[in-house]
């Protein structure tokens, strides 16, 4: 994860230097680093897709489970939860596109009839801390859903089914923790020093990287969770 | 050699700083390149050696040269060497080289992360060839089999290293991979479309591809078994009703394409070899590019060739055998434009040229086994005998190694300034040819009598004696070819043949520059109107008649001249990326953090959560002081 990061923060040749497509550097390696993740979230949701209903032993997903000593295990997804922590991530891409268009819109004057939301519009600061703290949300679901599921009897060696769950889930919680710690970085230099409409790009990758991670949940929730 | 009485230049720009510090904080991908050349070049040695001590075993029946357990390591830590540590490595050498110098660029996208991809690539090497001489090192081969490699049936510690090791080494390859493709994309001169970008270039841009999508599949099957050995997760527990298959297509989903990745930068550089020694353009240009994204695209659909026999059924079976017929298609194109190139060209038989030529007959011979096991009936009768091995030393030693000397040869002129003893490369090249020959051709013979793979000793009375002993004779040739090219690397840095900015007549950009370049690469950024520019510069009319090969004929505000003059980036103004050892430390951080894990099989849990913590300390450590500091 680590060569991760760097890709998109490292300052190349950009401002200052002729490029062919005109765009920066770190746009251009984004958007290879995602596609590269893709392949990486592939490999995992297969994974899980070929082991479902293989496990031999409960908890189960969707299905109740009575082992050989009689003890009952209910199905283990909690959907409406699960449902609630969705909705808290979908809504912190929309935080990050307003804290996006808020760095956008630096330099350019408020209207004079502007009302609070005009004006809460053109914080970044605001927008950059509501998505972190969306973030760091779900991730907190995650952390409820991950210690009940242990306490309910299923833990990363049960079965299939927990080996898979937690590796696919907890590599998408590691994306997330990573996409928190670098809207935090953000906020901390637009506290320290401003962002401004030249850092546009460093936000706009940090965005991009938001979303990707936000659109592998949508398909998480609906493999995993929506379907039986 | 007509060339080599080219004028006698300045050797070596005088202001080249110097010393070990200079090495580790470098960020110059000249000099990065060099790094690579110079490490992947000994793995090749230490992954030779190995060869050798398994080809002594097998020279005779029942020898006891080495036990069963250490051949085991031999063959593994062959394979995992040649493939990770020296072919794929040799060819980022070239990446780094080349790339910039052949789309008219200063340096890469991001200096500093390829560094790190270069540190990252050398101490996860060391970390997975120590063991051997400790007798822990990997033995599960390499391409590591699941259940296999699980801790029920490889409870020491030497699968631990080999699926840390290969972990830290995808970081590598994957960092230098979003690097290129930037740089590619967004770094070439002015004038330097895609369909002008030199063959080489064009391969290295399909092969990065290849490495961005083909590395995540291994990465997860890796994390599933280090999680299994680890952690006590069930991905490979058949017990509990895990399927014994999922590694195997985890792995070759990413094994097929890398198969490509070892052979496309061979293919380019030969691409560059062949049109210099015929003096004529690449027969077919846009045919080579589509031929190679072709092979590209194909090579990810043909992965369950190498499951055969695991008995996937016919429907599977049909599939992909059809898929690995369609990919003969695409290769057999770029042969037969190799050999249209050559055709009544003014060939000169340099020592390059020889090893290009010898790319293309050995290569054929490969792919026709590999046309023939693509086929699942006779696959079945082919699998895991020498046969394979055989066919798969054609491709990769008659493929990649050929095209990779045959770019070594030719380029060592650039990167040194001076030429590689051509007396000494004939030697090199014949030696080379015949042992190679002499080593895997009887495998055919053997591996169709029945010798199965990885068998650390076998019977008298089975008919595979002498092919046996021929192999073994054959890799005793391959030790002498490769002694006197060391010896030849290693002289002719300073007893060489000054070689001047084009001692070959070539046509693109790197050769407009002086040898070796300066630091800057170019003091102007050229602008770029065909595909050929160095032939146009020297004689306009050189393709009258012919097809236009790019050209717009209209030169830029800057057109192509010939810098003949090495000055100081600083006098001329040319803001060059600072040396740094910030990206040297971070790589060094990663690796002492995967090596927490190590500390794990001894329920030393409190040392592994130390250095674990500790590496990931330096880790972020490094990169915060990296990414807050200035590039240039």
């Amino acid at each position: 994860m680590a060569s991760h990061a760097i890709a998109g923060h490292d300052d190349g040749h950009a401002h200052t230097h002729y490029t062919t497509t005109g765009l920066d550097n770190r746009k251009i390696a984004i958007w290879a680093f995602i596609g590269s993740e893709c392949m990486l979230f592939a490999s995992l949701i297969s994974t899980y897709l070929i082991y479902k209903g293989k496990s031999l032993v409960g908890p189960y997903p969707h299905t109740e489970y009575t082992d050989a000593a009689g003890k009952v295990f209910p199905a283990i997804l909690d959907i409406p939860v699960t449902s609630a922590s969705t909705f808290v991530l979908l809504m912190s891409s929309l935080a990050m596109v307003l804290a996006l268009q808020a760095v956008q819109l630096k330099g350019v004057p408020l209207p004079a009839n502007a009302g609070w939301w005009g004006r809460a519009q053109r914080s970044s600061q605001l927008w950059l801390f509501v998505t972190a703290l969306l973030g760091a949300t779900f991730l907190g679901f995650q952390a409820y859903e991950f210690t009940a599921f242990v306490r309910e009897g299923l833990t990363l060696k049960t079965n299939l089914f927990g080996s898979t769950f937690f590796t696919l889930t907890g590599f998408h919680g590691a994306h997330v923790t990573v996409g928190v710690l670098w809207l935090m970085s953000l906020l901390w230099i637009d506290r320290t020093r401003g962002l401004g409409p030249q850092d546009e790009l460093v936000v706009d990758i940090a965005a991009l990287y938001w979303h990707f991670v936000d659109v592998v949940w949508i398909v998480i929730f609906t493999l995993i969770y929506l379907i039986k | 050699m007509a060339t080599i009485a080219a004028p006698a230049r300045a050797a070596a720009p005088a202001s080249s700083p110097s010393g070990l510090w200079s090495w580790i904080a470098t960020t110059d991908h000249k000099r990065i390149g060099t790094l690579y050349l110079w490490t992947a070049l000994i793995f090749f040695i230490i992954g030779g050696l190995e060869a050798t001590l398994i080809r002594t075993q097998l020279a005779r029946p029942n020898m006891g040269f080495v036990s069963a357990e250490t051949y085991n390591q031999l063959f593994t830590m062959h394979g995992t060497t040649m493939v990770f540590l020296a072919v794929m490595p040799l060819s980022a050498a070239f990446f780094n080289y080349l790339i910039p110098l052949q789309i008219g660029a200063r340096d890469v996208a991001f200096p500093r992360l390829n560094a790190f991809s270069y540190w990252v690539y050398l101490l996860g090497g060391i970390f997975i060839t120590l063991p051997i001489l400790f007798q822990v090192a990997p033995d599960g081969g390499w391409f590591g089999y699941a259940p296999l490699t699980t801790t029920q049936f490889s409870s020491g510690p030497n699968i631990d290293f080999w699926v840390i090791g290969l972990q830290v080494l995808g970081v590598s390859s994957l960092a230098a991979a979003f690097n290129f493709i930037t740089t590619i994309i967004n770094l070439r001169a002015p004038g330097m479309t895609l369909m002008r970008m030199p063959m080489f270039t064009w391969m290295s841009f399909v092969v990065q591809f290849l490495l961005i999508l083909a590395f995540p599949p291994i990465t997860v099957a890796l994390v599933f078994l280090l999680m299994d050995r680890f952690f006590g997760t069930t991905f490979y527990a058949i017990a509990q009703g895990a399927d014994p298959l999922l590694w195997q297509h985890l792995f070759w989903v990413f094994g097929h394409p890398e198969v490509y990745i070892l052979i496309l930068p061979a293919f380019g550089l030969v691409s560059e070899v062949l049109p210099t020694f015929s003096k004529k353009p690449l027969f077919g240009y846009n045919v080579m590019v589509y031929s190679g994204i072709m092979i590209g695209f194909l090579g990810f659909g043909v992965w369950a060739h190498h499951m055969f026999a695991v008995g996937m059924g016919a429907v599977a079976d049909s599939i992909f055998s059809l898929m690995t017929m369609l990919i003969a298609i695409p290769t057999g194109v770029k042969i037969f434009n190799w050999i249209a190139t050559m055709w009544a060209g003014e060939v000169r038989f340099t020592v390059p040229m020889k090893f290009a030529i010898a790319l293309i007959a050995m290569f054929t011979i490969g792919g026709i086994s590999g046309v023939m096991h693509s086929s699942p009936p006779a696959d079945l009768q082919q699998t895991d005998t020498y046969f394979v091995v055989a066919h798969f030393h054609y491709v990769l030693f008659g493929g990649s190694i050929m095209g990779i000397f045959a770019g070594i040869y030719h380029y060592y002129p650039k990167m040194t300034g001076r030429f590689l003893d051509e007396r000494l490369g004939n030697v090199h090249f014949w030696l080379n040819f015949i042992g190679m020959n002499l080593t895997f051709f009887p495998m055919h013979f053997s591996g169709l009598l029945g010798m199965p793979r990885r068998i650390y000793t076998y019977d008298a009375g089975q008919g595979w004696d002498l092919f046996n002993l021929l192999a073994t004779y054959g890799t005793y040739l391959l030790v002498i070819a490769t002694a006197v090219f060391v010896w030849n690397f290693v002289r002719s840095r300073t007893r060489g043949a000054v070689s001047g900015g084009d001692p070959w007549g070539a046509a693109t950009l790197e050769w407009s520059i002086p040898s070796p370049p300066p630091e800057y690469n170019f003091a102007q950024i050229p602008t770029v109107t065909s595909r050929y520019p160095l032939w146009d510069l020297k004689d306009p009319s050189w393709h009258e008649g012919e097809s236009s090969h790019g050209d717009t004929g209209t030169p830029g505000p800057s057109p192509l001249t010939e810098e003949t003059e090495t000055h100081t980036a600083k006098a001329l103004g040319i803001p060059m990326p600072l040396a740094t050892a910030k990206p040297a430390f971070a790589a060094l951080g990663l690796v002492v953090m995967f090596s927490g894990l190590l500390f794990l099989r001894n329920d030393l849990f409190a040392v592994a959560m130390t250095v674990t913590l500790g590496g990931a300390a330096m880790l972020i450590g490094g990169l915060y002081v990296w990414l807050t500091s200035p590039l240039e």
